[in-house]
Formats: structure tokens, C-alpha cells, sequence
């Protein structure tokens, strides 16, 4: 039964993909590794070749060079609707004069399955996605949120052999967003289809991936597990678009730098002789109000759960530093604070 | 032959849109050229301008010229007197009425050219008496001919900005009725004036089945006319007209259309 | 001249937003204002009172009367039978066959043309040519067929110098039915460019993709998406197409000088000869089945494209 086969989930190698649009190129030399059953978000700005790279591997983008295979088959001339692929869109992928259960049921269709049960099986889906109750609909009965659910119950329901996200949730607001990326992954994890998942969105892809592959200028920057990601970035590149980071003058010697007169251990791949830039996560910053203190508090921010605080140094650059949220109050525009770092490994680069 | 980039249409659709393209696209021209050729026509197999020096000869054509222009020139401003400030009032004040007054000027599109004739020609008695029997009173039916075409352009026009506020905005500041018309609506929605203006200058040129029946000479009757006599001038002022009004139409496609659509039959927005 | 294209606007009337009290004194303001408003918009009522809906009612009401004003049937009934009914019927053949050859043809045109970009310069030509022949073509067209196949027209010679085929073999078809035919189908197919168009456009190039992913080739999609999804707009633009060809005079006029075939080009005759006695309101009444016709096809149309403008918006 076709529908039951994407229990076990297939290895997806991306090797050498090229393409270019004239001079642009969008995939320079990509070379990624999916593991069976695992979801893994690219990550990148915007251009940085992520949504290529996803077509390409649906079928849908011509290659100039380079090598797709799945389940260790190369699949690299295998048309788009021969590769299996269950593909979620950014938005409005729906057919629009289709009820979400023929949505669902389209691709059992296409594969000659018999009507009762592609319906009852397009019925099982819906339910999965939580939207039994709105079978009967048509997309432009449903919210953006709801759309996004059915387009995923129909690619899971021809029992794809990897299933590709292109940005499902960039079309939704804040509070949906949210709530279906959890359930996405919950969907995910229980079928176990080995799952690509494109995005500009940090926080979605480290909340959801296994591994978040990081992507700049049609390459790949990094690619690890989202702790990792985040602990140990690999560039500046990787550095900057995960999370918050400093930007601070010191020197380097064996192994580690001195910033702002403490020393701070680096990561591997860091400069590690010299003058260097040294990345530092606002949450390695501690400021302490001291009278005497060199650095002065440009503004304090509340965010709920913690707090940010912005200080000039004596030598007029800026910092970012967390503080819990109820310490926010403790610094007020002005007020002379005193800057120390806490010894996180941190990553170096040229000054 | 390797099937990747499929999302977009494939290599045998590009080749048959092609040759649709050439083959329609040849029906539609070869009339054009034909009228082209059939007007240079010189005595032997020779090529002559004579046909197309004549226009600017023939008395008849010169005033039906002249007088279709005025037509033109008049249709469109009463049609944007009439219908433009009906529509800002209507948005602003008597928002009820919008679906009314939208059907009135759909109206025309549902009532054939000849149909209105029947029931304009009584109308039209009184009409020379008033006015004479100059052919520029078709004024009055031409704007009811171009209404819908200038509704629509209007509209989108006024849906593209946010009468509302800018209206309660300028009444504020001190602006009356009118001056809210003419200072804060005409300069922002220009654009879809000239659309509106237009669309009307194209249909009025291209206007016969009224005037010929109510018996006025306007430019098409006296095409008509002329190709009973001399049909190589009647197929040049035609020809020039078509050119005229495509040269308007293609003008059209550049201005007053946001977002959607180029031509005056857009969809709704 | 040829009839327009009715849309109807989906815009919803935006709410106004009111706030004032409703005091005694605001009361009275407020209904002097509330007249202002009414006043405001008279002028264009009265101007399509007089110029739309008046002839409109003269037309619809005179279809019911006799000579003496008196009400009666007879005119209608007259004009169902006999050669007005011949009219009616060959108006009907000649709409059907020339909406169906522009509505496939334009179709495919229309197809061609769709970039999905708006702003190509392909589009803008065929977007003006397109309006430029179906809407301000009437005579112009007419001579233009002349010129291309008239008895000294360009293809005509061209067939009988160059290849020895004569056009007019079968006799004078230009100036006939088949010629009206040939005439009419020219200024449909841009009319469909026009109105069918901007549905193909809206055709979203991640149905296509959507499709693909779920195993359907380029046959699938048109069966199974591309054109269900048209299908609605195809008919309702045909149908437009029907009711334009139907209610074309300008054309038909220019044409064919003699004999009156066509509904509109009887109707004509009944403007411009003299009538016989007692039939002055017969041409209404012709006018009235016009409207009728055309009024019926223009609402199919409108619901038709209400109703594919959920799909396609």
C-alpha cells in the first residue's frame, strides 16, 4: 500500500548541485546529507539558493551540475512527478475547485486508487492534520492556517518517500505560525518521513529541525544539530544569522582571546593568532551598575521572559547583553555599569 | 532528453503557444496589411499615397474628422463631471447607494447599441429642438456608451486609495466638498481619469450604429459613405483610425492601472 | 459597433464609519445634510434617467402596445413568426458559431499570451490590439475585410494570380453570411484575449507544480486542474461572446447593404424607412426580444464569472 510505505524513511545526498541564472549562482557546489527519517531545515537569507536547492531536489528546477540521490538511487533525470515527492508550498497551492478531502485524495487519484479508498484514506489525513471536521470544505472556506494543514495531509497522503517544505509558514501570522510548526513536527516524527524544510525564519528552523543546514551565496555555511548551530558556529556567517551576537575587538593567542581585559576560549575554526573580531553571544555579556564603571547604559528593554540591555563601552563601540528580566529596572538610561564576560567558547575572526 | 524543469511548462507547450501565437497573430494582421496595401494602390501596379492625400482633401471626411474629435473631447468631460463626483459623494456619504449606481452604469452593457437607438429617437426630437441639430449633441448618448468603461476605471482608481481618510483628513483641515473633489481625489486618482478618458476617446471614434440611425455625420457614417464611392480612402481613414485607437489603447496600458490588469476590462478589484 | 464586456464588481460596499449623536438639534442638521447628499447625486440620475432608462422603458413598454398606445400582445407575436423569426434564429446561428470558433480561438491565443507577467510587452501589445479590434472595429472591420477579401482584396488576388484559386467561385460570400461569419469570428477573438485573459493569468504557477509533485504530467494538470478551473470563465466569456455578436449592427451594416438577414439590421430598417401603417411599434418589439436575449446571456455571465472569481482571485 503505497500510503503506508513512508514509515521508513529514505537517505537523501545532495552531491555537488550546481545552478546558475546568468551570472548568479544559485547553487554553487551544495553538497548536503539527509539522513532517514530525519527533518532538516535550510536555513538562509533570502536568495541564498535554499529554495533552489529544494526544487531542484522536487524535481521542479533544472540542474547545470551535480548529483540528487535518494535511497542511494540517482534520481538526478527522474521527471517531478516520477520522484515521490510530498511538497507543501509557501501558500495557495490548494486547488481552488477541489473540497479539501479531493484535495487530499488528488495524488491517490493520479495513482488510479480506487474512489472509496482514496477518500477514506484522504479521511485519515485529514484527521492527522486535525481538520476531519473539514473535509467537505473548499480552500476559500478555510483560513490561511487551515489551507496550509490540507496541503500538508495531501502530500503525506500519496506516502511520499521525502517530503519537501517550501516556507509553509511565511504566509501566516505570528500566533498560527507558531502553533503549526509544532505540529508539523509532531506530524513528522510520527510518520517518519524524511522531511526537507526551507526557511528564512531562525527560530523556526532550530525549534523543528533534527539538523539546521545553514546556506550562503548557493553553499553551504554549516550544518548541525541546533544546539550546535548555536553554540558553535562555525563562521561569523553562521554566527550572525543565528541568534544575537557582539562584534568585539581583541587579541588572540593559544587557543584563546582577550576581550575586554578577560580571556575567552575559541572554536574551532577560529583565527587564533593576532587581532581579531571575537562573536559574542549577549548572554556571555554580565554587566554589573558600578559607579565607577567605564561602560554607560544607552537603553534597557523588557521582552517578557528576559532582558535586553544596550551599553557604550569607553571606546564608544555598543553591546548587547541579556539580563533576567527583573534586573531590567537596575539599569537606567546613563547609569555607568560595569562589563565582564563569562568564558563561553566563542569564534574569532579576522579583525 | 532529460525532463528536469518541469515546474515550468514543458518544451513541446512552448512550441505549440508559438505557433498559436504566429498563426492567430497572422489572421489578425493580414486584414491590417491588407488595408495597408489596398490604400496605396497606384494605377498600374504601382504604389501611390493618392488615397491617403485625400483624406486631408475631402471636405466630408475633414468636418466628420473635426467633429468626431469634438465629440470625443466633449463625451469625456461630461462623462467625468457626471460620474465622478457621483461616485466620490456616493463612497463617502451615501455608501447604500454604491451597488445601485454601480448597476446603472453596467446598464449600457446590457442594452445593444440598436436597441437604444429605438428608444433614444423620440428622446432625440426633443434633443434638436433644444440644442439644434448639430451631430455634438451625441454627446449625451456617447456618455451613456462609455459609462461603463469609465465606471470601471474610476473605480479601481478610488479603490487603490483610502477615500475615507483622505477626505475626513482634508475636511479637517478646512477643505469643502468640491475642493475635496478637485485637490484631494483628481490628483490621486489621475491615473484612472486618463484611463476613463481614454477608453471613452476610443469608442467614440469608433461610434456608428447610433449616429447613422439617429442620421448624424459623424467620422464612421462618413466612412461608410465614401466606401460606396471610393473605397481606397474609406480603407485609409480606417486603417489610420484602428491605428489611432490602438496607439490609445497601448498608451492606456501604461497608466492609471495599479496592480492589475492593463486593459480597461480588467477584473474587479 | 460591438457590444461591451458586463463584469460585476465584487467590491463591497465599505462601511461609513458615524459616530455622531443623534440629538435633536444634530437631527435636523443631519437631515438638511442627508438631502445635500441626495441633491448631489440627481444630476446623474437624471441624465440616465433621460438618456439610459427612459429609451430603455420606451423600447420595453412600446413592445406591448399598439399603434393607438392600447396594450397588446400582437407585435410580439408578430415578430415570432415569419421572417422576423427567420431573423432571430439566423442572428442566434450566426452569434453561436463565431462565440464558439472566438471563444476557442481567443482561448488558445489567450493561453499563449498569459507570461504570468503583466507588464511584458507582449501583453500590452495584444492587450491594445485586442481592444482596439473588438471594440472599435464595426465599419473599420468591415473595409478591412473588403481590402483583404473583397473581389480586388490582397489575399483574393493574391489566391487567383499566384495560385489560381478563385474565392469567389462559390459567388459573393464576402457580402453574405459566411463573409459576416469570417467578420465577426475577427473581432471575437480579441474580445475572448480581453475577457479571458486575465483568468488564465490567474492560473497559479503552484497548481502546475502541486500537481507534478503529486505524480500528474502536463495532461493530467489540464485535465484534472488547468481547465476545471477555466471551464467556468471559458463559458462565461462564450457567452459574452454571444451576446456581442448578437448585438453588432456596425458590421453587418457596412457589409451587407441590401438584404437584412440580422435582427439589428432589421431593426434598422424600421428606423430609418418609412412605416407601414400600424407596425410602428413592431421594430420595439424586435428591440425587446434583443434585450431579452442579450439580458439573459449577460446574467449567465456574470454568475458564471462570480463564480470563478472565488477561484481565481
Amino acid at each position: 500500500m503505497s500510503q503506508d510505505r513512508s514509515a521508513a524513511g529514505v537517505r537523501v545526498e545532495l552531491v555537488d548541485l550546481r545552478r546558475r541564472y546568468g551570472e548568479v549562482r544559485a547553487l554553487d557546489g551544495l553538497t548536503l546529507e539527509i539522513r532517514p527519517s530525519e527533518l532538516v531545515a535550510l536555513l538562509g537569507p533570502s536568495g541564498c539558493g535554499k529554495t533552489t536547492a529544494l526544487r531542484a531536489l522536487a524535481g521542479l528546477e533544472r540542474l547545470d551540475g551535480g548529483q540528487i540521490l535518494i535511497g542511494g538511487r540517482d534520481v538526478t533525470d527522474v521527471p517531478a512527478n516520477r520522484r515521490d515527492m510530498g511538497m507543501v508550498f509557501q501558500a495557495y497551492s490548494l486547488f481552488p475547485h477541489m473540497t479539501a478531502r479531493e484535495n487530499v485524495a488528488f495524488g491517490l487519484r493520479l495513482r488510479k486508487v480506487g474512489s472509496t479508498e482514496r477518500l477514506r484514506v484522504a479521511d485519515r489525513y485529514l484527521d492527522l492534520v486535525g481538520l476531519a471536521d473539514r473535509a467537505a470544505r473548499y480552500p476559500h472556506q478555510l483560513s490561511g492556517g487551515q489551507q496550509q494543514r490540507v496541503a500538508l495531509a495531501r502530500a503525506l497522503a500519496i506516502g511520499p518517500r521525502v517530503l519537501l517544505l517550501d516556507e509553509p509558514l511565511s504566509a501566516l501570522d505570528a500566533k498560527v505560525r507558531s502553533q503549526l510548526r509544532d505540529e508539523i513536527r509532531r506530524i513528522q516524527l510520527e510518520v517518519g518521513t524524511t522531511t526537507l524544510f526551507v526557511t528564512h525564519d531562525q527560530d523556526e528552523a532550530l525549534a523543528m529541525a533534527d539538523r539546521v543546514a545553514v546556506m550562503h551565496a548557493g553553499r553551504l555555511e554549516q550544518v548541525a544539530a541546533p544546539t550546535e548551530l548555536y553554540e558553535r558556529p562555525r563562521t561569523a556567517r553562521v554566527a550572525e544569522f543565528v541568534g544575537l551576537t557582539n562584534r568585539l575587538r581583541g587579541e588572540a593567542r593559544d587557543g584563546a582571546a582577550t576581550v575586554l581585559g578577560i580571556s575567552v576560549p575559541l572554536l574551532e575554526g577560529s583565527v587564533r593568532e593576532g587581532p581579531v573580531t571575537v562573536l559574542v553571544r549577549p548572554e556571555a555579556v554580565e554587566l554589573a551598575p558600578d559607579p565607577g564603571g567605564a561602560a554607560r547604559v544607552v537603553a534597557a528593554s523588557f521582552l517578557g521572559s528576559i532582558g535586553r540591555v544596550r551599553v557604550r563601552l569607553s571606546d564608544d563601540t555598543f553591546l548587547l547583553a541579556q539580563v533576567s528580566s527583573a534586573d531590567v529596572a537596575r539599569f537606567g538610561h546613563g547609569d555607568p555599569v560595569r562589563v565582564s564576560l563569562r568564558p563561553v567558547p566563542a569564534l574569532a575572526t579576522e579583525a | 532528453m532529460a525532463a528536469l524543469g518541469m515546474g515550468r511548462p514543458g518544451h513541446g507547450e512552448a512550441v505549440l503557444r508559438r505557433t498559436i501565437l504566429l498563426v492567430v497573430a497572422a489572421y489578425l494582421l493580414i486584414p491590417l496589411l491588407a488595408m495597408l496595401e489596398f490604400s496605396t494602390r497606384g494605377p498600374r501596379g504601382t504604389r501611390s499615397l493618392a488615397a491617403w492625400a485625400r483624406i486631408g482633401t475631402n471636405p466630408d471626411l475633414v468636418e466628420a474628422i473635426f467633429v468626431q474629435l469634438q465629440l470625443a473631447a466633449l463625451t469625456v468631460v461630461l462623462t467625468l463631471v457626471l460620474l465622478l463626483p457621483t461616485m466620490v459623494l456616493v463612497q463617502l456619504r451615501l455608501p447604500w447607494l454604491r451597488r445601485t449606481i454601480e448597476f446603472l452604469c453596467l446598464l449600457p452593457l446590457t442594452i445593444p447599441a440598436i436597441v437604444l437607438v429605438v428608444g433614444l429617437a423620440p428622446i432625440y426630437a426633443g434633443v434638436t429642438r433644444l440644442f439644434g441639430e448639430s451631430a455634438l449633441t451625441l454627446t449625451f448618448v456617447y456618455a451613456v456608451l462609455v459609462l461603463p468603461f469609465a465606471y470601471r476605471a474610476i473605480a479601481s482608481g478610488l479603490s487603490a486609495i483610502d477615500l475615507i481618510t483622505l477626505a475626513e483628513a482634508a475636511r479637517s483641515l478646512g477643505c469643502s466638498w468640491p475642493g475635496v473633489v478637485w485637490r484631494i481625489v483628481v490628483p490621486n486618482i489621475r491615473g484612472a481619469l486618463i484611463a476613463a478618458a481614454l477608453v471613452s476617446v476610443a469608442l467614440v471614434l469608433g461610434e456608428f450604429t447610433i449616429s447613422s440611425l439617429l442620421a448624424f455625420d459623424t467620422l464612421q457614417v462618413v466612412i461608410n459613405l465614401q466606401g460606396k464611392r471610393n473605397a481606397a480612402v474609406a480603407v485609409a481613414v480606417s486603417l489610420a483610425a484602428l491605428v489611432l485607437a490602438f496607439a490609445l489603447l497601448y498608451v492606456l496600458s501604461f497608466v492609471g492601472q495599479p496592480a492589475r490588469g492593463s486593459t480597461f476590462v480588467e477584473d474587479d478589484t | 459597433m460591438t457590444a461591451g464586456l458586463p463584469r460585476i464588481s465584487s467590491a463591497a460596499a465599505a462601511p461609513l464609519p458615524d459616530g455622531r449623536s443623534a440629538g435633536p438639534r444634530h437631527g435636523v442638521r443631519r437631515g438638511i445634510r442627508e438631502v445635500l447628499d441626495y441633491l448631489g447625486i440627481l444630476p446623474f440620475l437624471l441624465f440616465i434617467g433621460v438618456f439610459l432608462l427612459w429609451p430603455t422603458c420606451t423600447v420595453i413598454v412600446g413592445a406591448f402596445q399598439d399603434a393607438e398606445g392600447r396594450p397588446t400582445l400582437d407585435n410580439l407575436v408578430a415578430v415570432a413568426q415569419g421572417t422576423y423569426l427567420e431573423a432571430f434564429a439566423l442572428s442566434f446561428a450566426l452569434s453561436a458559431v463565431t462565440a464558439l470558433l472566438g471563444a476557442v480561438l481567443g482561448g488558445l491565443l489567450a493561453w499563449s499570451v498569459a507570461t504570468g507577467r503583466r507588464d511584458s510587452a507582449l501583453r500590452r501589445v495584444v492587450a491594445a490590439a485586442s481592444g482596439t479590434l473588438a471594440q472599435f472595429g464595426g465599419v473599420m472591420l468591415a473595409f478591412a475585410f473588403l481590402a483583404t477579401f473583397g473581389f480586388n482584396g490582397l489575399v483574393t488576388l493574391f489566391l487567383r494570380d499566384r495560385l489560381g484559386i478563385d474565392l469567389f467561385a462559390g459567388g459573393a460570400w464576402i457580402y453574405e453570411l459566411p463573409g459576416l461569419a469570417l467578420v465577426y469570428t475577427y473581432f471575437q477573438i480579441p474580445l475572448m484575449v480581453i475577457v479571458f485573459l486575465p483568468a488564465v493569468e490567474g492560473l497559479r504557477p503552484q497548481w502546475r507544480e502541486a500537481c507534478l509533485s503529486l505524480g500528474g504530467d502536463s495532461w493530467a494538470y489540464w485535465r484534472h486542474v488547468g481547465f476545471p478551473i477555466l471551464w467556468p470563465s471559458f463559458l462565461g466569456a462564450t457567452l459574452l461572446l454571444f451576446a456581442n455578436a448578437f448585438s453588432a449592427y456596425a458590421t453587418a451594416k457596412a457589409l451587407i447593404s441590401q438584404a437584412s438577414p440580422l435582427v439589428p439590421l432589421r431593426i434598422g430598417t424600421f428606423l430609418t424607412s418609412e412605416i407601414v401603417l400600424g407596425q410602428a411599434n413592431l421594430g420595439k418589439a424586435l428591440a425587446f426580444g434583443m434585450i431579452v436575449v442579450v439580458a439573459a446571456t449577460t446574467v449567465l455571465y456574470a454568475l458564471l464569472q462570480a463564480r470563478s472569481s472565488r477561484w481565481l482571485r
